[in-house]
């Protein structure tokens, strides 16, 4: 029996339906509506869990799904060495959303992360205090400025409401997900030139740790079959 | 290897740094993480394993030499030596092949006269290691470092050079940068000659204010005035960067360089002295391998000789020791005094693994 994680609620769970029902896999629910696992008609073996989308990368690394579909940037930011634990099968073409690094629109003075980290520079001189940049994506966005020798600054944590978060003096940068820049504008942000630090989209990924018997990867090479 | 062997192995090691006239030291597992996080950074969160105390935010000991410094610039006298045996913890090492608890064994040795303490340092680990046959690599970031405060330039762009030395590629970045070979964009170009740059802007948000934006732009004019770097000061950096020979042969090499670039003189001198040292220690320098650009990526805080010593037959091993001079890291922690300060560290695991090849 294989089992696939899903995305349990909202447009995530709807367009993953849709894409695997486009391919002759069509998904039910069991039971009501609080019901959290269902099953796949036409494709006998395949057992679905519906799981929030950020809980699936950490089930996929314990090899408790055999499979799951959760957004490219979730696995990245949660799992260290991802690349080790989950397998990228398949780019699903929805949930398309970019990791940028964004600031303040009046800081005419910074485009790139050149100018951010001679900013941060400048900033810890005078304010005594390395500069704050607000985020919930903490590995992927210290790695990326790790990568590209930005110095000086620290990652403060934040859960929800991040571009409100330099309005309100929290932090004065922020790395957030943004599908069409809108809200970023709506709050004074600007995205830096070279400061987009992963396209996301929603993708199917295969657990290399999960238990993989002779019959689960037969069910698999099927399922691949059909989707590809 | 059980837990029982690599302490065994880092007892020999500690017991050779004490009979070398070193004082065992014992230092705190948990560290203030504010410290740590001042000095490196917040790249020292990928590494180091974040937990809370009474006191605050604290890490699990990433390595000795911050909390030995600390002790030493609190209580210690020049010269000491100090040994220490003990689990660092590295987060970076998460994955199955790779362990995040291991022993460390470190000699630190402050004060004495700098060439003297670098030759004494080395030839200590050199004995200690030389069973194993290792792999030796030596450099000296302080040639780098006069090289940079030698350049024709401000001093707002050394110090920019200087604050990245230990980042390869915002060091290169800038250096291309400052000698003109970086178009400048068109919109920063608009930007500098704006009678108001900030019209137009948006509102003024954040703790980063107009004051802050202002003397960038200042600083940003300032730059543009500034002549570049001439392109034979940064071929001399490339070729102190690009260094690999014997020591012998790249002292000579450096101080061929010096003639062209004075500012260097006194480091290539200290490097000669170092090496005269050594050999008296019983290391001829023509059998010292000498790199450039050695210690830049992963000892940040060194800032005169580093080396490293690898395991021949097991290049996918990280390095069985490393070590180095830190002047400036006894400055930072020291309250207003520093002291010259070398030392270095053997990870035990590694030299059993290395031992079985």
């Amino acid at each position: 029996m294989l089992k696939l994680g899903v995305p349990s609620k909202g447009r995530l769970m709807e367009k993953t339906f849709d894409w695997f029902g486009a391919r002759g896999l069509t998904m039910v629910k069991d039971g009501g509506e609080r019901e959290y696992s269902g099953t796949v008609d036409g494709f006998d073996g395949l057992q679905l869990v519906l799981l929030s989308a950020g809980e699936i990368p950490r089930e996929l690394a314990a090899g408790r799904i055999h499979l799951g579909v959760t957004g490219s940037d979730l696995v990245r930011d949660k799992l260290a060495h991802w690349d080790d634990q989950v397998e990228e099968l398949a780019e699903m073409g929805f949930g398309h959303a970019d990791l940028v690094i964004a600031v303040p629109s009046f800081w005419v003075d910074v485009d790139t992360l050149d100018d951010l980290d001679a900013a941060a520079s400048a900033f810890r001189r005078r304010h005594g205090f390395r500069l704050r940049i607000a985020t919930k994506y903490h590995q992927l966005v210290r790695e990326f400025l790790t990568w590209n020798g930005v110095a000086d600054y620290q990652l403060v944590d934040s859960q929800g409401a991040t571009e409100g978060t330099v309005r309100h003096e929290t932090a004065e940068a922020i790395a957030d997900i943004t599908s069409t820049g809108e809200t970023l504008r709506a709050n004074h942000l600007k995205i830096l030139s070279d400061g987009t630090i992963h396209g996301s989209q929603a993708t199917l990924f295969r657990a290399r740790n999960a238990e993989w018997t002779d019959e689960d990867r037969e069910l698999l090479a099927r399922l691949i079959r059909k989707i590809d | 290897m059980t837990k029982a062997t690599e302490r065994a192995e880092a007892a020999r090691y500690l017991g050779a740094f004490v009979d070398a006239g070193a004082q065992p030291v014992e230092t705190a597992i948990l560290q203030p993480a504010e410290t740590l996080l001042d000095l490196y950074g917040e790249d020292i969160r990928a590494r180091a394993f974040t937990t809370h105390g009474p006191g605050g935010e604290a890490m699990l000991r990433p390595d000795f030499t911050v909390p030995v410094v600390q002790m030493h610039m609190r209580e210690g006298g020049d010269p000491a030596r100090y040994a220490y045996a003990g689990e660092v913890f590295r987060r970076q090492a998460l994955r199955a092949d790779r362990p995040a608890e291991y022993l460390q064994v470190g000699f630190e040795l402050f004060g004495g006269d700098p060439a003297v303490a670098d030759a004494e340092c080395f030839a200590l680990f050199h004995g200690v290691l030389s069973p194993l046959a290792p792999r030796i690599q030596t450099g000296d970031i302080g040639i780098l470092t006069a090289a940079v405060r030698g350049l024709t330039t401000s001093e707002t762009r050394k110090a920019a050079l200087l604050r990245h030395v230990w980042r390869p590629r915002r060091f290169r970045t800038l250096l291309e940068r400052f000698a003109g070979r970086v178009a400048v964009p068109p919109q920063r170009s608009a930007l500098l000659i704006a009678a108001d740059p900030l019209a137009g802007a948006g509102p003024e948000i954040g703790l980063r204010d107009r004051a802050d934006v202002m003397a960038r732009i200042e600083a940003l004019r300032a730059d543009a005035a500034e002549p570049p770097i001439p392109a034979t000061e940064v071929g001399l950096i490339d070729d102190i960067l690009d260094l690999k020979e014997s020591s012998d042969a790249a002292l000579q090499r450096l101080r061929d360089m010096a003639v062209d670039m004075p500012a260097i003189e006194a480091a290539v001198a200290g490097l000669g002295r170092r090496l005269e040292a050594l050999d008296a220690a019983g290391i001829a320098p023509e059998t010292l391998p000498f790199e450039g650009s050695h210690g830049r990526s992963t000892m940040e805080y060194y800032d005169g000789f580093v080396f490293s010593f690898s395991a021949r037959q097991r290049p996918d091993l990280p390095p069985l020791s490393t070590g180095g001079r830190y002047d400036a890291l006894t400055r930072v922690l020291g309250q207003g005094r520093a002291t010259p300060a070398v030392g270095g560290v053997i990870r035990p695991a590694l030299t059993l693994e290395a031992a079985q090849c």
